[in-house]
């Protein structure tokens, strides 16, 4: 850190970087949730204190330089593929923890398949779902998750329905099935959506450590980038639009 | 080593069991469903993991991942479950990971039928998938040389850090022969993975990937992936001959027509032609050298295949003009019987 | 003396601007300087409105942020 100045005395530290992230920066776009979903991801690893157990999986999309962002062991799968590679992992070793980062191309339409599955069998995984309605680094295409109306460069009218699909709610889809423990919908537009997505990431991790079963926590995020939105405003566009066709909360919880 | 009588399916799994199997990743299709199910009945019984994945593109992305975890982990199907698996084998070779793939080829492309064929040799030597890379590709010709190179496969995967494969097809896959079992190995015979993801503690973090944005950087990544394919290219070629130190025409065969090639050697010989037969064990690294050097012996090197002839481009590089190099293929799962190659080896000699 | 120091790691700060956004007493600006990124980082504008609450620090994507709060004084405790 380049500290301005030094810190008097008589101050505590009350936030720094998770020890479970690295030195390396972030390439995210500027503003994007991305970002603050990869710190929490990092903070309950610490608070669990999993690091030395832990293996995470990258997916294809704008996660994909997630090991270098980590200091646990990783492995970078294939588009739509994390949950078959996490569930050959887990099997083969079930005293790690293994968890998987996903985008919603990556989870929803190429990995439909590998995520239902993994769900449906109960894999005992921890899957983060960021779900921004994009293609984030193709450039902006549409995705299974994209809204009604939503331009995109593969929509440049806007989503048509009819068309194109409507939006895939797949955590409602995975809600309706035995195999999962755990099953929520969170975002991080602000800060006490933030402590919330926090809450429900360290219990799916939990819900791993204790022999539950799949648990995954979708998580409402932004692309200013490819929305053509300032951070703040494409923030406010989650708050106002998205939860309206992504309601936040939890859809399964086996407790 | 116990002697017992034994499909090849089943004596494919069962060696592999012996060679210290951790995980097995499925999806039923035919000519390799005795292997699925002695999988099933008998791996779990024995300390192994067995899953039914719900792809086969699914399966090899499991087998990716166990790879990853450092345990030995493996996958079988037939030629258009193979095809699905082509993306994760990809993943896997640039990742280097060692893992075996058993393909039981069938009549192709597209659905065609389950009868033996080895319409896939292209796919299996050639990479198969995106990129730059090879398996090491194994082709019995006899259940127990099946058995036999299932530990070899495991063995040379672990050592180059790179997929094996398994090339045979329904014919060899079902058919019942007296095998001689590998001894099961110990796990400690098994060599250590350091660089396997099993929880960074006490070391630096362990990352499996395929990816480097940078073209210096993927480029580096490359080149040792060629180094270690050279490296297998001088010590892993294996080969059988029959037959050949007076022999004038050559039959070039691998596998199901590998067997009966020799049954044509011995039938061609009490007619008093001299025939031999080079059998390419190791389709990839394929004997060039062995097939040349024979090439400057003999007049004619006939390639014979249950294929439309792609084998035959390898002999063909390897003989170099040196000899006439006539083809003779069998499609869409038809058999040829000895008889009729030994028809197709008088057209040359005489 | 403020409540609260926000320390700001300029390499890694993207000037997104979600920090001086969430903060509820209107800590933060945009400073006059730009990082090797070229990238216009966040600093503390009015320093002794700060709380040390660290709410800038949970919102900002880059963890670009450190956040000190004076110690309760013990009358205060």
């Amino acid at each position: 850190m380049s500290v301005e100045a030094a810190i008097p005395e008589g101050y505590v530290k009350v936030f720094s970087k998770p020890k479970a992230l690295s030195d390396a920066k972030y390439t995210y776009c500027p503003g994007c949730h991305h970002g603050i979903i990869t710190r929490l991801v990092a903070e309950a690893i610490d608070e669990l204190g999993i690091l030395e157990r832990t293996v995470g999986i990258s997916p294809v999309g704008c996660a994909v330089f997630l090991d270098r962002f980590f200091n646990c062991d990783f492995v970078q799968a294939a588009h739509g593929r994390a949950c078959a590679v996490a569930t050959g992992i887990k099997r083969a070793r079930p005293d790690l923890v293994v968890f998987t980062y996903q985008g919603d191309g990556d989870l929803a339409a190429i990995g439909a398949a590998e995520t239902v599955h993994a769900a449906n069998r109960g894999e005992n995984i921890t899957v983060i779902f960021v779900n921004n309605g994009v293609y984030g680094m193709t450039g902006g295409e549409m995705a299974p998750t994209t809204l009604p109306g939503q331009r995109t460069t593969t929509t440049p009218l806007g989503r048509e329905p009819r068309l194109h699909g409507y939006p895939l709610k797949i955590s409602e889809m995975l809600a309706q099935l035995e195999g999962p423990a755990y099953i929520t919908r969170q975002a991080v537009f602000d800060y006490r959506h933030i402590v919330r997505a926090k809450q429900a990431i360290l219990k799916a991790f939990r819900n791993q450590l204790e022999g539950k079963g799949f648990s995954l926590v979708e998580i409402l995020s932004t692309c200013p980038t490819n929305w053509r939105m300032t951070p703040v405003e494409a923030g406010r566009w989650v708050a106002e639009h998205v939860v309206k066709v992504y309601p936040l909360g939890d859809l399964k919880d086996v407790g | 080593m116990s002697r017992v009588l034994m499909r090849g399916n089943e004596a494919i799994a069962e060696a592999a069991i012996r060679s210290g199997l951790k995980c097995y990743f499925c999806y039923p299709i035919t000519p390799q469903g005795e292997l699925v199910e002695y999988m099933a009945r008998e791996l779990p019984k024995r300390g192994g993991v067995f899953l039914q994945a719900e792809s086969e593109v699914a399966a090899i992305n499991m087998v990716y991942g166990a790879a990853a975890a450092g345990v030995r982990a493996m996958t079988s199907s037939s030629s258009p479950g193979i095809s699905l698996k082509q993306e994760g084998i990809s993943y896997i070779a640039m990742a280097r990971l060692p893992c075996v793939i058993v393909n039981m080829m069938r009549g192709g492309p597209g659905l065609g039928n389950i009868a033996p064929a080895q319409g896939d040799y292209f796919q299996a030597t050639k990479g198969g998938g995106h990129g730059d890379y090879h398996l090491i590709v194994l082709a019995p010709s006899t259940v127990p040389e099946a058995a036999e190179l299932v530990r070899l496969a495991f063995e040379l995967s672990d050592r180059y850090r790179v997929p094996a494969m398994i090339l045979a097809d329904g014919m060899i896959g079902q058919m019942m022969e007296p095998v001689e079992l590998p001894e099961p190995v110990e796990p400690e015979d098994i060599p250590e993975r350091p660089w396997a993801v099993t929880g960074a503690k006490g070391r630096p973090k362990n990352v499996i990937t395929s990816f480097d944005l940078e073209p210096e950087g993927l480029k580096e990544m490359s080149l040792a992936l060629q180094e270690t394919y050279r490296e297998i290219e001088r010590n892993e070629v294996r080969w059988e001959e029959v037959e050949t130190e007076d022999a004038e025409l050559l039959i070039v065969a691998y596998g199901t027509m590998g067997r009966i090639a020799k049954t044509v050697v011995r039938l061609a010989r009490q007619e008093g032609i001299k025939v031999g037969l080079l059998r390419p064990i190791t389709l990839w690294p394929f004997p060039y050298e062995p097939v040349r050097e024979l090439a400057e012996r003999v007049r004619t090197v006939l390639t014979v295949e249950l294929s439309a002839g792609q084998m035959w481009e390898d002999v063909r590089l390897a003989v170099e003009g040196r000899a006439e190099t006539p083809f003779y293929g069998e499609l869409g799962g038809v058999v040829p019987s000895p008889k009729r190659i030994l028809e197709e080896v008088r057209k040359y000699v005489g | 003396m403020p409540k609260g120091i926000v320390v700001v790691d300029k390499e890694r700060c993207k000037g997104c601007g979600l920090c001086i956004e969430a903060c509820p007493f209107g800590v933060l600006g945009f400073s006059s300087e730009y990082n090797s990124s070229g990238y216009r980082v966040v600093y503390m504008e009015h320093p002794d409105k700060c709380t040390g609450c660290a709410i800038c620090a949970n919102v900002c994507p880059d963890v670009a942020l450190e956040v000190y709060r004076q110690e309760p004084t013990k009358e205060a405790a």
